[in-house]
C-alpha cells in the first residue's frame, strides 16, 4: 500500500490480522483488509457477525468498551494506531464515527457542529463561525438550517439531525468517517440524502460503512467486504473483500453471492 | 368456586387491598399536612418572624431559629454537594466494575442507614472536640453533611445514570477526553437530576434534630451567629426543646414553628421540581 503519494492523499488503512475479544469471547479475528483513501468501503454481512466491533477498531472506541481486546495491527497512513504512545484521543480527530441512531448533543446546531473544533482549543469566534458553515455544506444540511444556527438541535427532523451529526464529525477535518448504518432509522428521502452527501464526501475522506442494505452497499461503495458467523463456537471472519461492482456481479465465493442475492441473513 | 371464579376474587381482593394501601397513604399525608397548617396558622405572623423569643420562650417570634437554620442549610450544601457529586462522578463514569466499586456503594448504603444520634456522637467526637471547632455551624454543617453525602451521591449517579451512553460515545468519537466529556455533555444534561436530589437530601438535614443536638444547636441565644464558629438555635432543635423542656407548653409557637420549616423545605422541593419540569422541556432525547 506504499505508493508515492501518500504524503498527499491520506486516509488508507491497513488491517492485519486483526481480532477482537470481548472477555472471553473472541468476536472477530483474523481479519486483513486494506481500505484505501477517497473511496467508500462497505462492510456487509449478517446481524452478529462483527461489522460494527470492526468499525470500532478503527478509532478505537472499543477502548471503550472496558471488556474488548484487541489483536493484530492496525495502521492508519502507515502508523500503528494501536501503539502504546499512541493517543486514541487523538486518532479520533482523524477518524470520525457517525452512529446508527442520531444522537445530536441537547445544545444549539451551531455549538454541535462547534464541538470538536472546541475540544481541539479553537476559540475565536470567526474561526469557528467558518468551520460551522463549510461542515454543514459538506452535509448538504446548510441551506435548511443556516437561518436558525441557535435553533436546538432537538428540533430538526431525525434525517436533519443525522446530517447535523455528520457535519459535527465533519468539523473536525477527519481523514476518515466511519458509519455505522447512518441511515437505517431513516426515511428514503432522508437516507437519499445521506447516500447522496457520502458520494461528495468521498472526493477528500475516506469513508467505511456498515449497511445491512445490499442495495445500498451496491450503489455507494467502491470496494465491499463480507464478514460471516459461521456458528457461535467459531469467530467471525472476513468472507472476501473486492471491488463493489465484482463482488456483486461476479462474487467470488458462494457464501457470499448467497448473503447477497438474500438467501440469508 | 370454580378456578376461573377463584383467580377473579383474588385478582379483585388484589385491587382492594393495593388500592386501600394507596389511598391510606394519601390520606395520612393529607391528613398530616391539613393539621399542621391548621394548627401552625394561628401562631404565624409578621412579627413572629421577624423578632426573638421572649418572655421565657412563650412570647415572641422565631427570627434567630429561621436564621440558624438557614446557616445550617448554607453550609451543610456547601461542604456535602462538592464531595458528594464528585464521589457520584466517580462512581458512575470512572470506577470499574469490581470488587471495590462494590465496597464503595455498600459503605455509602450502610452510612445512610447509620441513625442520625449516632452522627451527632460521631460529629462531637470529631468535629467539636477533637478537631476543637467547639460546638458551632462548622461542627453541626459538617456533621449534616456526613449525613446528607450518601444522599447526594446516589443522586448523583442516578441522574448521571439516566444520560444515554449514546452522547458519551459521540463526544468521546469527536477526540474528547473522558474528563471533557463529563463536564460538557454528561453534567449538564444530567444538572436537574442531581439538584433535585439534592436538595431532597438537603431538606431532610433541615429537619434533623439529633446531628445538631451536640454539635450546633442552643436552647436560647440573644445575638445572631457572628461567624461560622457561633452556636445558633434551630428550628427541629427549637420545637423539641419548647415541646419538652419549657413548662406550659406554648402551642401556637411550637406548631407555628413546625409550620415555617415544613412551609420552607416543601417550598424548597416544589421549586426543585418546576425548575426541574422547565429544564426536561428544554433538554429531552
Ligand atoms: N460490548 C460488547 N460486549 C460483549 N460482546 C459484544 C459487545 N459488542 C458486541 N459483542 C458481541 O460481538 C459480536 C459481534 O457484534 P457486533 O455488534 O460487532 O455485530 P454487528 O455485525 O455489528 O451486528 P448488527 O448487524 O446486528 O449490528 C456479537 O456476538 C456480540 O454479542
Ligand atoms: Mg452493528
Amino acid at each position: 500500500m506504499v505508493t508515492e503519494n501518500q504524503q498527499t492523499i491520506r486516509g488508507s488503512f491497513e488491517l492485519k490480522d486483526v481480532s477482537v475479544t470481548y472477555g472471553v469471547e473472541t468476536a472477530i479475528a483474523g481479519v486483513s483488509m486494506d481500505i484505501p483513501p477517497n473511496a467508500v468501503t462497505a462492510l456487509i454481512g449478517p446481524s452478529g457477525c462483527g461489522k460494527s466491533t470492526l468499525l470500532r477498531c478503527l478509532n478505537r472506541m472499543n477502548d471503550e468498551l472496558g471488556n474488548a481486546t484487541v489483536g493484530g495491527r492496525i495502521l492508519l497512513d502507515g502508523v500503528d494506531v494501536y501503539a502504546k504512545e499512541y493517543d486514541p484521543v487523538e486518532l479520533r480527530t482523524k477518524v470520525g464515527q457517525v452512529f446508527q441512531k442520531p444522537n445530536p448533543f441537547p445544545m444549539t446546531i451551531y455549538d454541535n457542529v462547534a464541538y470538536g473544533p472546541r475540544t481541539q482549543g479553537i476559540r475565536k469566534r470567526a474561526q469557528l463561525d467558518e468551520v460551522v458553515e463549510r461542515s454543514l455544506t459538506r452535509s448538504a444540511l446548510w441551506g435548511e438550517v443556516k437561518k436558525d444556527l441557535k435553533k436546538h438541535a432537538f428540533e430538526l427532523s431525525g434525517g436533519q439531525q443525522q446530517r447535523l451529526c455528520i457535519a459535527r464529525a465533519l468539523a473536525t477535518e477527519p481523514e476518515v468517517v466511519l458509519m455505522d448504518e447512518p441511515a437505517s432509522s431513516l426515511d428514503p428521502i432522508s437516507t437519499q440524502q445521506i447516500e447522496d452527501t457520502i458520494a461528495e464526501l468521498k472526493e477528500n475522506v475516506t469513508i467505511v460503512i456498515v449497511t445491512h442494505n445490499m442495495q445500498q452497499a451496491a450503489r455507494i461503495s467502491d470496494l465491499t467486504a463480507f464478514m460471516l458467523r459461521e456458528t457461535m463456537e467459531a469467530p467471525a471472519f472476513l468472507v472476501e473483500v473486492g471491488e463493489t461492482r465484482a463482488m456483486f456481479t461476479n462474487p467470488g465465493d458462494k457464501r457470499t453471492e448467497a448473503y447477497i442475492t438474500g438467501r440469508f441473513g | 368456586m370454580t378456578r376461573v371464579q377463584r383467580a377473579r376474587f383474588i385478582q379483585t381482593l388484589a385491587v382492594g387491598i393495593t388500592g386501600a394501601a394507596a389511598v391510606f397513604i394519601i390520606a395520612a399525608a393529607l391528613f398530616l399536612l391539613v393539621y399542621i397548617v391548621v394548627r401552625g396558622l394561628p401562631g404565624i405572623s409578621w412579627a413572629f418572624l421577624t423578632e426573638s423569643p421572649s418572655g421565657q420562650m412563650k412570647e415572641g417570634g422565631i427570627y434567630p431559629v429561621i436564621v440558624g437554620t438557614l446557616y445550617l442549610i448554607a453550609f451543610t450544601a456547601l461542604f456535602s454537594l462538592p464531595v458528594g457529586v464528585a464521589a457520584g462522578i466517580y462512581l458512575s463514569e470512572y470506577a470499574a466494575r469490581g470488587p471495590a466499586t462494590r465496597a464503595i456503594r455498600l459503605a455509602i448504603s450502610n452510612m445512610a442507614g447509620v441513625p442520625s444520634i449516632v452522627y451527632g456522637l460521631f460529629g462531637l467526637a470529631l468535629f467539636v472536640i477533637l478537631l476543637d471547632f467547639g460546638k458551632s455551624i462548622l461542627a453541626g454543617a459538617l456533621t449534616l453533611a456526613c449525613l446528607t453525602m450518601p444522599v447526594i451521591i446516589t443522586a448523583t449517579e442516578e441522574a448521571l445514570r439516566q444520560i444515554p451512553s449514546d452522547l458519551r460515545q459521540a463526544s468521546l468519537a469527536l477526540g474528547a477526553t473522558r474528563w471533557r466529556t463529563i463536564y460538557r455533555i454528561v453534567l449538564p444534561a444530567a444538572g436537574p437530576g442531581i439538584v433535585t436530589g439534592s436538595i431532597l437530601g438537603l431538606s431532610r438535614a433541615a429537619g434533623e434534630t439529633a446531628p445538631i443536638l451536640f454539635t450546633a444547636a442552643v436552647y436560647y441565644k440573644r445575638q445572631l451567629p457572628d461567624s461560622i464558629f457561633s452556636d445558633v438555635m434551630a428550628l427541629p432543635y427549637h420545637i423539641y426543646i419548647l415541646a419538652t423542656q419549657v413548662t406550659g407548653r406554648p402551642d401556637d409557637i411550637i406548631w407555628g414553628t413546625a409550620l415555617v420549616l415544613v412551609a420552607g423545605v416543601t417550598l424548597l422541593s416544589v421549586l426543585a421540581a418546576a425548575w426541574r419540569s422547565r429544564q426536561r422541556r428544554k433538554v429531552r432525547w
